[in-house]
This record gives structure tokens, C-alpha cells and sequence, in this order.
């Protein structure tokens, strides 16, 4: 197909590079454009408004705003097959060759969009729309209906682009930084403070969205027309003469397409640089973006300001925009963004647009003034240009299907009103400015209510944040110009330093950015004059939620969606706000203003975790028999950041079949058990052992050096929280260990204690966890197994009995040894240190092989345990438990220790609390499940109490039929008694029993 | 995220390295045993949540390993001042004026 292409681009003017031509595709069709376009302008270029469908009614929208602040012209951008970004705004994308945009929230095609319907079905959509259905009527959602039918067909009606399916194929880099100035904007303002601050000698960074410095001098003054300062200096040679004194200057850092997203405290500010995404083909290996953290000392806000949409019917159509963008095409894109424009407005600064474009040969046949009472230079302007003014207008709605065709409006002075149809291909809408105070907010600025400048401004002061030209307020050139060097003495100043620069001085013309005529919205409601462009509210949205009674503007925000889509309310808040406050017949300033967050644009999640993503996204930890394990083809289980080892299965077992066949070894021969990932501290100094007996339940003054103690660990609120073994290897030198995920919990408690209350004790504490490799070595053969490669220590039964600690060497490597045991059998755990950990697992393996023995993994240590009732803290315990619940006595001790107090409050002394007991289901074969609910009747009432639940539950193979432990009220004077687990599939019956299946003398343990 | 002035060693470092450790001076008694369940209550569990000064406990965990406490307002994050473990509360008064607020 061909025709005229880019028949909207003037002959001259504009900051793009017309010598050299781009061709780029938006919905398969191709098009040109030059270097300096981005996709908005090159698209209006040719003629193409219409670009996609709104969020909830699939109405058609085209291109508004010529900035970030774009709520209508989202598209998803096509790199290749792995690269798909959706809902970028096509105002922010930089053209580059090849580049590829679809359109989105539509199907089959944009020009004929099935979801449309739902533009019909308006009515039904209203506010709170989502919060009344998905909430849902009890009897809708036990319908299968409702999740299978309804909800995913809404859920695929609204929404935005697909987010891609495959692997994110870039890299992102991160940065921090630290400067005396950060200036956030690079427009006349945000330029003026950093050559202020640097000239004074200040470290500055500039940072700019755009990759073109000089903000709106850019899209106020066509290079080749006006722009003459007061002082004589032509706009452009201005920007260009401060663009070569900052990058001459090496204490000034530009940061050109890069958004400062968030502010945090203390001057911490978030930054996403874009590196790759305006290259046509990036060099290989460069990242997409780079985080910048930044410290700033002081910190300029020149973020501008956003144009506010007027509101009527149909102000949403493809063609209507705003003045300011339109007038940006013209004047640094060079494109007209139609041929017949007509304006309305209630505000001054949109006239200047039309004589812009009027100058530019497109027939503007009228400026619609919604203020009955207009005069002044902007406006004596463009009489003199030949257009026509009419003051006192009322929109009454527009028309055109894909694209707007007509405006409808009444005018004429009283009694003479008349109502006229003015067609035309483009309408510029101006409601006046609101200061872009995102920033300032975040900073925990709150923004007030100017009734003279008719908007919210910042006013409160921030510390160390300073905010100048148009996000302050400013409406000219000048007063910009003005306001940043200020600002930026002020930021030098408050660093210490000289300002010598002569800051221009221009009278205050009092500057209104608002019409003081109150909200620019026509009424009266209506379901198509729209608010929220993004999110598709009307005012008859905010009308329904002040008449169901919402009056805070943080509520109206959330039930109507004002303001909460990816654009955050940029183009919609003001008039929100305004809206309300006239409905709810009170003061713009008494309505308030919602607050703003982190971020001002969307940010990619890949910016954000940079580095932190796959291997790289958190430690692994592994144990020294990692390697050995793997060679093995064990399977692994996450712990925390541990991966240990969970069977060890042989070629023809599956995981079940590994954990009986680890399991009846150990009871029968041995098991040798990788145990590194078990927490260690050492506790050294004269105080160590009264320090060890005031931070466990269990007795530990008096422990004799060569001996160990199982101890039980409590918070002051008496409950059980960590448990391990005490072993004193000197009178002043223990070996503590902890539970594996409890290893820094229990040090950095024990430190507290240390170092805040129990500060007339000396002693020093040394995580040790990853100093000492642990061999477990249990069963029946242990002994014989360790024997012949143990050197200095005698491990008899006589003389190393169970709970001895000794040291002595382990085939020439120096050894602590414990005789501990955490499945009942006679066992040793081997601690040497951790470099020569694997070999000496490789003997330790290769003798219990000779013995019988095999190596087993945490799952068969699970089961193992759990036939002894010993207990797992975190599994069987969950915060709520104390020591009696578990059955261990805590009266004997009579010094203080943590928690020992707790222990006597009345809840903790009563009869039905849960206690730890043994659960054997009636059907031997059945294994419960863990965390199921135990209860007195086989079908209990809806709402009834359970008597408790399950925590562990195995199939034993010593003793041929399925285990549990459990937690059950009372349940230390109910063994015996009979209890249900209630299960989808039918109650299953289970007896109440001791918590010890196996071997209850402890004849294999002391063995 | 915060700067926070280490006490011991004696610089502002980042928040990352830094632990919370909740309300400050809340003393554990020398002899709990003789405390009333209604003060081994207000001890174990009832905390002042203001809005505004807070005295509070933070440990320097990935650095000196130090326990110290910090004043910050609730509301703006600001820190006015830490000082060591064990030392006496400081006059708010008095860190106001040093900090000019
Ligand atoms: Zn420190």
C-alpha cells in the first residue's frame, strides 16, 4: 500500500534529524520517521492517533500527552522473539530502526475490537465494580460458574499488555552514588540550580527521563522562532551554552534518559538509567539499565509540570489532546498533530499553542474559552493571528468513531445562547497546570492547597529538598529560570559553600495555574466524560462514590481506581480532587491530596534486582560433603540457605523406598549422617558456664568438663524457641550447637543478653557453624566403625559414655567428639574442621560400609527421631509451647534463667494446654498428614473446636506400621483415648499414645 | 533507607547492616521471680508506640556487632542521635537544639 508517508511532518523546524530516515512498524504496518521522533511523534507524523483501547471499556484512544504522564497510549514493544515489554508509553520510546510496537488490550484488532461490547454494557461497569463482584455474593462463589466462567473473562477484559512469557534475556547493572546535588529534571530550572550549585563547587548529578536536556525550552520555542529571554539571550543558545559549562565541568555528572523514581529517606533517591533500550541494536553485552542509588546531601526537584485535561463528554477520542503536547509536537517534533484544530481551554497558556500551530499553516478555526471573562497579551495575541475567541463556552460532547470529527458546544452571551457543531480533526484541551510535586511527596513533603495559584504546591518544607520552576509553582520562562538558581544557592549554601553566581532578578507576576472558576469539568456526570484515562473513571464514577457515602479522597481514590493505574494519576489527581470537593460541596484545600509513591514511572523488575537474579539472587550454602553427596546422586532439600542432602537412594528405589531401606540400616548395622549445617557457637571466659546456665532452661552451671547436656532454649515469654547440645570441653570453654535455621537467631539473642542485660558476666561468643564439618555416626556398629581410625581418645562404653565430649585426632586430623544420639541409637557426631571434612567422611563411609553401614539424608533423620518422640523445634513446636508441654520438668532449677518467670504465669500451669503425645492411627498403614486437625467426633459441626493437630507423621519400618506426633489438649492425661482426623476423603481414626515408639529403656542408646 | 551513626564505630552506615531490636530501656528485672504477672506483662509485651521520639534499640549486626540505641521520630524516620548500650537515656531537649529542630 502506498501513501503519502509522514504527511503531517512541517517543512521545517523541530530538534529531529531529518536528513537521516527510520522505518519502524506499529501493528504490522510500516512507517518513517527521523532520529530525534519518538514512536508518539512519528506515529502523528503519519497521520495515526488511534493506538489503543482503554482499560475497561475497550474505547478507542489515541496519543494525549506528549510525556511520561501518557495514559492513553500504551503499547508493547517487540525486540526480536525473547524481548516483549508491554505498556510502555509510546510518548516516552525513542524511535530507532526496526523498532516494533503492537497495540494493545484488544482483539482480534485494534479498528474492530470485540471488548468494545463492553462499551455498550458501561452501565454496568461502575464504580466499585471490582470490590462489589470479587468480593462476590456467598452464592455466586460456591457456583462453579462464577471462578470458571465469569471471573476470567472479566479478568481477561481488563487489563493491559501480556507480560512476556520466556526468560528475561538481559542484564542490569546497578550503581550507588554519592553527591552534594541531586537535580531531578533537567528543564530551564533543574539547568539553571545545577550551573548555580556547580559553579559554587559543589559535586552535582543531573538527571533528565528525556535523552535531550533543556525540558520545556525544547517544546515552548521553535528554534527558528521566538525564545528571547528578557535579558536578550535567545532560549536555545542559553540551554546549549549551560549544557557545555556542566559537561565541561568534572564535578558535574549528566544523566540524560534516566528517571529518578523514588525518593527515600535521608536523601536517598532511586534511579533507572536506560542504556539499551534506544538502540536500534544494542551492542552485545550491554545492559538494559543500570540502578542508580544515590546519596545526595541536597537535592533540586525541577520535575515541571503536568497539563490538567478538561472534562467533558467524549474527551477522551483519539485527537483530543493537550495544548502543551500538541504544541510540543510542533515545536520539537516538528509534526502537526492535525489539520484542523480547535482549542478549548480555561486557562491562558494554551493560547500560545494555537498561535503556534495557526503560524504553522493548520486552520484553527476557534479558541473555546470556558471563562466568561477573557482579555490580556496571550489572548490579544491570538486575535491578531486571526483566530477566533469565544469566551463563556460549554463543551457539550464530541464526535467520530476512531477519531475525533466534531466538538459540540453552546456559546453566546445570555439569553442568546446558541449550540454549534465545529468540526475539526484536532482539539487542544488545556484545564491549566498542576506542579508536578510526586517527588516532594514521597520525600514526605505534603503538598497545600494555593487558592491563588489555583493548585497544590509545595509547601511545607523538606529538609535538604528543594523544589523550583514549574513543580514550584513557576509559569514562565523566567520565573523558572529564576526559581532553579535559587534553588541551587540554596542547596550550595546549605553545604557551606560561596555562591558567587548573580542570580537574575524578574518581577512576580503572581502566577495562576489553575482557572479560578474551580474544576474544569463540564456537568453535569456523565458515563463518558472521563477522569482517569488509564483506569476508565468518569465523573459519574465520583459521583456514585460521594452518593454512597465516601468522603475521604483517599477512599474515593480506591473505590473508584482514580489515580491507582501504572500512570498514577498524573493527568487525573488534580481533577479528582477538585471534582469531590465540589460534590461534597467543600474546599479543595480541606479535600486534601492523596499522597504519592515510589515509583513516578513504572520500573522494570530486572532494574530493580539487577544482579540479584538465578545463582546470584541469594547464597547457597554447602556443606564440605556437598560435593561427595552429589557424586552420589543424592536428593537435596532447601534449609534456610542450606541444601543438605534428603536420601541417598540406590538405582532401583524411589524416595520412599530409600528412606525405609537408610533407616532399618541405621537400627540394624549403622548410618553415617552429614550433620555441618547444625548451628555452633563457642562460649569462652571465666563467666561462660553462668552465662550457658541463665540462657537455657536445663542446668548447665555444674556441667562437668568431658560431659553434655541436651538444653532447651526459651524466650522471656517462656515458650520454646531453639534447642541443641552444651558440651564443656574446659571449665571456661564450651561447644554450643544450635538448630540449623536457628544458628544467628540464637547467637545474636545471646549477644543481646551479653552485651545489654547480663553485662556483670564475662565471656566472648564465636559462631563456629562453618569452622567444624559434623559426622554423625549412629546405630549399633558405631562404635566399631570409628574405633580403628580414632587416635587419643578411648570411646568405650566404660569410659565415653553416652553425653561425653572428648578430643583427640581422626586419622591425623584433630577431632572434638560427642557421644550424642538423635535417633536412639549408640551414636558419635565427628567434628573436624571443615577443609578436611570430605575425607574424612570418605573414611568414616568406607568403614561402615565394611560394618554394613549406610549414609543417610534428612529425611530418614526426620523419621529416625521421630520414633523416639524426640522433637524437631519448629516442626512439632511452633512458638506456643513450653517445655512442660513437651513433657520436661522445670521446677528442679531454682537460679533465674530466660523465660523462667513466664513459666509460672497462670496460662502456663493450666491442665488443657496442648501437650506433645504420640498419635497411632488405627489403620496401621494409614500415614497421617501433617498439620491436620484432630477432633472428638468423626464428622464434627461446622466451627467446632479441634482438640489439636498432627506435626510429624511417618511410616516406620522398625516397627512396620505408620507413626505420628502430635499436639493435643490435655493429651499427657489421655493416652488411650480414641480421636478423629476429619479428611476430605472420610474421618480417619487415630489412639492417643505416649510419644515414644521405640525402645523406651534406652538400651540401644547407652549400647 | 537509612543512614544510622554507629556508636562504636563511630560513622553513619546503611541500614542494611543494621538489625532492629524494638523499644529501648525496657529493663529486664533483676529478680523476675518477684514480679507480678501484671508487671511481667507490661514487660513482656506492652510498648509505648508513640508518634514521634522513639528510643530504640538497633544492632550494628553486620559490622561491629555492637548494641546501641537511637532516638527517631516515628512519623519522619529521622534519627537524632545513638548512643551505647547501657548508657542513660539522653535529653531530647538538648539533641533538638544540637540538631536544629
Ligand atoms: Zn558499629
Amino acid at each position: 500500500m502506498s501513501r503519502p508517508t509522514q504527511r503531517f511532518r512541517t517543512a521545517a523546524g523541530g530538534r529531529i534529524a531529518r536528513a537521516r530516515t527510520i522505518s519502524f512498524q506499529f501493528d504490522g504496518r510500516r512507517y518513517t520517521g527521523h532520529p530525534g521522533d519518538t514512536l508518539a511523534s512519528a506515529l502523528l507524523a503519519n497521520g495515526v492517533h488511534f493506538v489503543g483501547r482503554s482499560f475497561k471499556y475497550h474505547r478507542p484512544r489515541g496519543i494525549m500527552t506528549a510525556g511520561s504522564e501518557e495514559p492513553n497510549a500504551l503499547v508493547t514493544i517487540l525486540q526480536g522473539r525473547d524481548r516483549q515489554t508491554p505498556n510502555v508509553r509510546a510518548t516516552d520510546i525513542e524511535l530507532c530502526e526496526g523498532l516494533a510496537a503492537i497495540s494493545q488490550n484488544r482483539w482480534p484488532s485494534l479498528a474492530f475490537d470485540a471488548g468494545a461490547l463492553s462499551g455498550v454494557l458501561a452501565p454496568l461497569f461502575p464504580a466499585g465494580f471490582y470490590y462489589k463482584t470479587f468480593m462476590g455474593p456467598r452464592f455466586i462463589g460456591s457456583n462453579w460458574l462464577w471462578p470458571k466462567l465469569f471471573e476470567p473473562l472479566i479478568r481477561r477484559a481488563a487489563g493491559l499488555g501480556r507480560a512476556p512469557a520466556s526468560r528475561d534475556p538481559d542484564h542490569y547493572v546497578n550503581r550507588y552514588a554519592h553527591c552534594d546535588v541531586l537535580v531531578v529534571g533537567a528543564g530551564p530550572a533543574g539547568l539553571a540550580a545545577a550551573l548555580v550549585a556547580a559553579e559554587a563547587g559543589a559535586t552535582v548529578i543531573v538527571s533528565d527521563e528525556r535523552t535531550e536536556f533543556g525540558g520545556n525550552l525544547l517544546s515552548a520555542f521553535d528554534a527558528g522562532h521566538d525564545g528571547d529571554l528578557s535579558a536578550g539571550v535567545n532560549a536555545h543558545r542559553w540551554r546549549e551554552q549551560s549544557l557545555a559549562a556542566l559537561a565541561a565541568n568534572a564535578r558535574v555528572t549528566l544523566l540524560p534518559h534516566t528517571t529518578v523514581f523514588g525518593a527515600y529517606l535521608q536523601n536517598f533517591y532511586g534511579l533507572a538509567e536506560r542504556l539499551a533500550s534506544h538502540h536500534g541494536s544494542p551492542p552485545p553485552g550491554l545492559p538494559r539499565e543500570r540502578l542508580w542509588q544515590v546519596r545526595a546531601q541536597e537535592v533540586v526537584l525541577a520535575t515541571g509540570a503536568i497539563e490538567r485535561p478538561l472534562v467533558f463528554s467524549g474527551n477522551d477520542r483519539p485527537g483530543v489532546m493537550l495544548a502543551g503536547a500538541v504544541r510540543s509536537y510542533l515545536n520539537r517534533y516538528g509534526v502537526m498533530a492535525g489539520s484542523r484544530a480547535v482549542v478549548v481551554t480555561d486557562c491562558d497558556t494554551s493560547y500560545a499553542a494555537a498561535c503556534d500551530l495557526k503560524r504553522s499553516g493548520v486552520d484553527v478555526p476557534l479558541i473555546a474559552d470556558l471563562r466568561s471573562d477573557v482579555g490580556g497579551a496571550a489572548i490579544d495575541a491570538a486575535k491578531q493571528a486571526g483566530i477566533t475567541v469565544e469566551a463563556g463556552v460549554n463543551v457539550l460532547g464530541t464526535t467520530g468513531r476512531h477519531r475525533i470529527t466534531s466538538v459540540l458546544m453552546e456559546l453566546g452571551p445570555a439569553g442568546a445562547r446558541e449550540r454549534r457543531a465545529v468540526p475539526c480533526d484536532l482539539v487542544l484541551m488545556s484545564g491549566g497546570w498542576t506542579p508536578s510535586v510526586h517527588l516532594y511527596s514521597q520525600a514526605r513533603g505534603k503538598p497545600s492547597w494555593s487558592e491563588g495559584a489555583q493548585a497544590f504546591l509545595p509547601s511545607d518544607p523538606v529538609p535538604h529538598v528543594h523544589s523550583a520552576g514549574g513543580c514550584a509553582g513557576t509559569t514562565d520562562l523566567e520565573q523558572a529560570l529564576r526559581s532553579g538558581a535559587e534553588a541551587g544557592a540554596a542547596a550550595a549554601r546549605a553545604l557551606g559553600l560561596t555562591v558567587s553566581a548573580e542570580i537574575m532578578t524578574v518581577a512576580d507576576p503572581d502566577p495562576v495555574l489553575g482557572s479560578r472558576a474551580g474544576a474544569p469539568v463540564m456537568a453535569p456526570p456523565s458515563a463518558d466524560a472521563f477522569i482517569d484515562f488509564q483506569n476508565d473513571v468518569t465523573t459519574r464514577d465520583i459521583q456514585l462514590a460521594t452518593q454512597e457515602g465516601f468522603r475521604s479522597i483517599e477512599h474515593i481514590k480506591r473505590y473508584t481506581t482514580t489515580g491507582m493505574a501504572t500512570d498514577q494519576g498524573k493527568t487525573s489527581n488534580h481533577n479528582t480532587i477538585a471534582l469531590a470537593a465540589g460534590m461534597l460541596g467543600r474546599d479543595v484545600a480541606v479535600v486534601g491530596h492523596t499522597s504519592y509513591r515510589a515509583p513516578f514511572t513504572p520500573v522494570t523488575f530486572g532494574t530493580l534486582a539487577t544482579t540479584a537474579r538465578g545463582s546470584l539472587f541469594e547464597p547457597l550454602r554447602r556443606t564440605p560433603i556437598d560435593a561427595w553427596a552429589r557424586a552420589e546422586r543424592a536428593t537435596f532439600e532447601d534449609v534456610g540457605q542450606w541444601q543438605r542432602a534428603r536420601t541417598f537412594p540406590l538405582r532401583s528405589e524411589n524416595q520412599q523406598q530409600s528412606i525405609q531401606r537408610e533407616c532399618l540400616t541405621v537400627r540394624c548395622a549403622a548410618g553415617v549422617f552429614d550433620a555441618s549445617t547444625l548451628g555452633k557457637i563457642e562460649v569462652v571466659g571465666p563467666d561462660a558456664a553462668t552465662f550457658l546456665d541463665r540462657m537455657y532452661l536445663s542446668p548447665l552451671a555444674k556441667l562437668a568438663v568431658g560431659r553434655c547436656r541436651y538444653a532447651l532454649q526459651l524466650n522471656e515469654a517462656g515458650f520454646v524457641i531453639d534447642d541443641g547440645i552444651v558440651a564443656r570441653l574446659a571449665p571456661d570453654r564450651f561447644h554450643v550447637t544450635t538448630t540449623t535455621g536457628g544458628a544467628q537467631r540464637v547467637l545474636t539473642l545471646m549477644e543481646d543478653y551479653l552485651q545489654t542485660e547480663f553485662t556483670d558476666l564475662t565471656c566472648w561468643l564465636t559462631s563456629i557453624t562453618e569452622h567444624w564439618g559434623v559426622i554423625a555416626v549412629q546405630g549399633p556398629r558405631a562404635r566399631d566403625i570409628l574405633e580403628p581410625l580414632i587416635a587419643g581418645l578411648d570411646i568405650s562404653a566404660a569410659t565415653f559414655p553416652h553425653m561425653s565430649v572428648g578430643t583427640g585426632e581422626i586419622a591425623g586430623v584433630p577431632m572434638r567428639l560427642f557421644r550424642v544420639s538423635f535417633t536412639g541409637e549408640l551414636g558419635f557426631e565427628i567434628n573436624v574442621p571443615s577443609n578436611y571434612a570430605r575425607d574424612i567422611w570418605e573414611l568414616v563411609e568406607q568403614s561402615a560400609e565394611r560394618h554394613g553401614g549406610t549414609v543417610y539424608g534428612t529425611d530418614a533423620m526426620h523419621l529416625l527421631r521421630a520414633e523416639k518422640g524426640y522433637i524437631l523445634v519448629g516442626h512439632d513446636t511452633d512458638g506456643t509451647v513450653t517445655p512442660e508441654d513437651l513433657g520436661f520438668g522445670t521446677g528442679a532449677k531454682k537460679v533465674d534463667f530466660v523465660g523462667k518467670r513466664a513459666l509460672a504465669r497462670p496460662d502456663m500451669l493450666k491442665s488443657d494446654r496442648l501437650h506433645l503425645v504420640g498419635l497411632l492411627a488405627e489403620d496401621p498403614q494409614h500415614v497421617l498428614e501433617e498439620g491436620a486437625q484432630l477432633t472428638q467426633a468423626a464428622s464434627p459441626a461446622n466451627g467446632a473446636r479441634a482438640d489439636g493437630h498432627v506435626t510429624s507423621a511417618y511410616m516406620s519400618p522398625a516397627l512396620g506400621r505408620s507413626i505420628a506426633l502430635g499436639l493435643v489438649a490435655g493429651g499427657r492425661a489421655r493416652h488411650g483415648e480414641r480421636l478423629f482426623v476429619p479428611m476430605p476423603s472420610g474421618p480417619i481414626a487415630v489412639r492417643i499414645s505416649t510419644p515414644l515408639f521405640l525402645d523406651a529403656k534406652g538400651a540401644r542408646l547407652h549400647g | 533507607m537509612l543512614l544510622i551513626p554507629c556508636p562504636y564505630c563511630e560513622e553513619p552506615r546503611p541500614e542494611i547492616e543494621f538489625r532492629y531490636g524494638g523499644e529501648a530501656h525496657i529493663a529486664r528485672s533483676a529478680d523476675p521471680t518477684g514480679l507480678s504477672d501484671a508487671a511481667l506483662a507490661d514487660y513482656l509485651y506492652f510498648r509505648s508506640n508513640p508518634k514521634g521520639w522513639h528510643y530504640e534499640r538497633w544492632q550494628h549486626q553486620s559490622g561491629c556487632g555492637r548494641f546501641f540505641n537511637a532516638v527517631r521520630h516515628t512519623v519522619t524516620d529521622r534519627i537524632i542521635g545513638t548512643y551505647k548500650a547501657g548508657e542513660p537515656k539522653p535529653d531530647l531537649a538538648l539533641y533538638r537544639v544540637r540538631a536544629g529542630s
